[in-house]
């Protein structure tokens, strides 16, 4: 009766895992121009103007680069607790609570030029990503709470906590009552890698975090057991895998990720606090993460990627006049296409009408 | 000092469209679907409402523009999860990150648009009453819906030979399909009603409750009202009850900040968002009973080979 139809692999195929980014990649394009053309534009000069022209220059590449570093952070840290099926959606906030930590450390060492301040800084932003990790995580293993809603809420109670904090104790007294807290000393910020970008030694520490993710997913006890703990949980308790312990780390890594990079945003481009420390970054770095098939080398591709789309949305707010929430439209559908292409991992499309198996023979499939 | 009707009405309405979201991501997770996209539709929802009403100068077709749009948008992810059996979670995420970008692109410059909106009911004499004049005659019109909704699901559910087909797709898909029901057709027709639920409940925001657009505004409450469902153990009389109770936290807040309690806004601003920690925490807590209650096959991929 159906004419089109899904038929299961027998084994996931290794090609169309590889292919589907790419192929969801030219549809998103593909759908851009349709849509530029729909609101009367020249769909190749818009394109041009959205995924070329941002990064025609030096600049614009060192751009491109400094907003890749926190996607890739965030993006690498919560692939390890997806590999183990803990959904931590909350990056954001671990990220906001980072820049919180590692910047109340700036502000209170103003005048400090200890080499030690920005190392300090930088854990400190962990520590406090990783503390934000830890309540999803605690409420999860002692309270079986979604860990997918416990995340996201604490986005919402972080955000004001910055709120509260530039608007009132961290306020700069001479910032003309803007909510914003005094600029970082000298000490406290990162230095400039490339003359005339913006680009950072932060992003150093961003390719780190690849290399350390890769490691940890592929040759370490830790980094096996979560991937178990996400194949069958079943399985993973069968060989003695804690899944507490799959819940806690995969948790504490992406809250620990994220956390560092919004304490390199902080002291990065931004160099102060303000009320909002990214554009997005802990939610575009879910898609990252899925685009990037939760591998660190996917990753570091997927982030440069998405880091084009917020230059795209940037440049198109300048050049054709819309709202740069195009960036997330773009955002949103990658990852529709990257999950639609993603069907031809598992399942052969087959066409025609359904062949007439004897039920007997339909019962043993 | 607002009197007590008063607070009853705008507890209500404060708590109105998360009845309306959960209700329908309720009908959704009782046919086995898990879509984590509530906060996107909710959105999309509004701001179609709002665009609709604001160039048509009618209010009630906004709400039925808004209603289509939630609607339209979960017909993308029923696409993705049903027919392609992509990761329900997964594309539940992209569903909200889409929405949150569409309608801030859409909604751009309706940002400062005035419009009519949905004023309360106001009866001549009933609505004046004493004491529950406007707590029963002088509600916003989408209140009652919300109410009308809450007894056609409840009755849905429990009452008619549909309702038990959905929940039967949602406890056990592969015997439904093995008795010849469709599980797939009914998880469409489920995934489109919650799609028009937060549509609805999008459009209650734009349209009744604050008659504006603004990016984001839905502010979290797709996502506390995907925390209802699971508060209410899949029951939809307690989806009413905790709706109304986040909507007297929301309330008190805002009742706070206005009195000038010596807290900063902020802080009362974070209260809804802990309220729904600290209660999925406390339900959550009997694992047990979760499972009991869960429908069996919630957020697993139905595939009739398979």
């Amino acid at each position: 009766m159906i004419l089109v139809r899904l038929e299961a692999r027998p084994t996931p195929s290794r090609v169309a895992a590889y292919a589907s980014p790419f192929i969801a990649a030219g549809a998103t394009i593909f759908i851009g121009g349709a849509l530029f053309a729909a609101l009367g534009m020249d769909p190749v000069e818009a394109l041009y103007v959205f995924f070329v022209k941002p990064v025609a220059t030096r600049y614009g590449i060192g751009e491109l680069l400094l907003k890749a570093g926190p996607l890739m952070l965030c993006a690498v840290g919560l692939a390890a607790g997806y590999r183990a099926n803990v959904w931590n959606i909350g990056a954001e906030g671990q990220l906001t609570m980072g820049a919180i930590f590692g910047g109340g450390l700036a502000l209170a060492f103003p005048q400090s030029n200890s080499p030690f301040l920005l190392p300090a800084m930088i854990a400190a932003g962990a520590i406090g990503g990783m503390a934000w990790a830890a309540i999803p995580a605690w409420l999860r293993t002692r309270f079986n709470a979604n860990e997918i809603l416990v995340s996201l809420m604490l986005v919402y109670v972080a955000s004001y906590m910055l709120s509260l904090l530039v608007n009132g104790a961290w306020r700069d007294p001479e910032g003309f009552n803007f909510p914003q807290s005094r600029m970082f000393g000298a000490a406290a910020m990162l230095p400039i890698l490339v003359p005339d970008t913006r680009i950072h030694a932060g992003f150093l520490l961003a390719l780190a975090a690849i290399g350390a993710g890769w490691l940890f997913m592929r040759k370490s006890h830790a980094g096996f057991e979560m991937r178990v703990a996400g194949l069958s949980a079943d399985a993973a308790r069968y060989a003695g895998i804690s899944v507490p312990r799959t819940v806690w780390t995969g948790l504490l890594v992406g809250g620990g990720c994220a956390g560092v990079a919004g304490v390199l945003e902080a002291a990065g481009p931004i160099g102060q606090l303000l009320p909002t420390m990214s554009p997005g970054y802990g939610f575009a770095a879910i898609v990252v993460a899925f685009v990037g098939r939760l591998n660190p080398l996917g990753i570091l591709g997927a982030s440069l990627l998405m880091s084009l789309l917020y230059l795209g949305g940037e440049s198109a707010q300048i050049a054709l006049k819309l709202p740069s929430a195009v960036t997330g439209i773009f955002q949103g559908a990658f990852l529709f296409l990257l999950l639609a292409a993603d069907v031809f991992i598992r399942y052969r499309v087959r066409i025609g009408r359904t062949p007439a198996i004897a039920p007997g023979i339909a019962a043993a499939e | 000092m607002a009197s007590l009707q008063d607070i009853i009405v705008l507890t209500l309405a404060a708590g109105t469209p998360l009845v309306m979201a959960a209700l329908g991501e309720l009908v959704v997770e009782k046919a086995g679907v898990l879509n984590l996209g509530v906060e996107g539709m909710m959105l999309v929802g509004a701001v179609v409402a709002f665009i609709v009403a604001a160039d048509t100068r009618s209010a009630w077709l906004g709400v039925a523009a808004g209603i289509a749009a939630g609607a339209a948008l979960s017909f993308v992810f029923a696409v993705l999860t049903l027919s392609l059996l992509a990761n329900q979670v997964a594309a539940g995420l992209a569903l909200a990150l889409f929405g949150v970008g569409l309608s801030a692109f859409v909604g751009k410059s309706y940002v400062n648009a005035v419009i009519a909106g949905l004023p309360p009911l106001a009866i001549p004499v009933l609505s004046d009453l004493p004491l529950v004049g406007r707590l029963v005659f002088g509600e916003n019109p989408l209140v009652y819906v919300s109410l009308l909704l809450f007894a056609g699901v409840h009755w849905f559910l429990y009452r008619t030979r549909a309702g038990l087909t959905l929940r039967a797709v949602g406890e056990a898909p592969d015997s439904a399909h093995a008795i010849g029901l469709s599980v797939v057709r009914v998880r469409y027709a489920a995934v489109l009603f919650g799609g028009a639920c937060a549509g609805l409940a999008g459009a209650f925001l734009a349209v009744a409750y604050t008659p504006m657009w603004a990016e984001g505004m839905s502010a979290g409450r797709g996502w506390i009202a995907l925390a209802l469902v699971v508060f209410a153990t899949w029951k939809p009389w307690r989806v009413l009850l905790g709706a109304y109770l986040f909507g007297g936290v929301t309330l008190a807040s805002f009742q706070a900040q206005a009195g000038g309690l010596a807290l900063p806004s902020q802080v009362l601003s974070m209260l809804p968002y802990v309220a729904t920690i600290v209660v999925l925490a406390l339900i959550s807590r009997d694992a047990a009973a979760i499972r009991r209650n869960a429908p069996a096959s919630l957020g697993k991929p139905f595939h009739p080979d398979a």
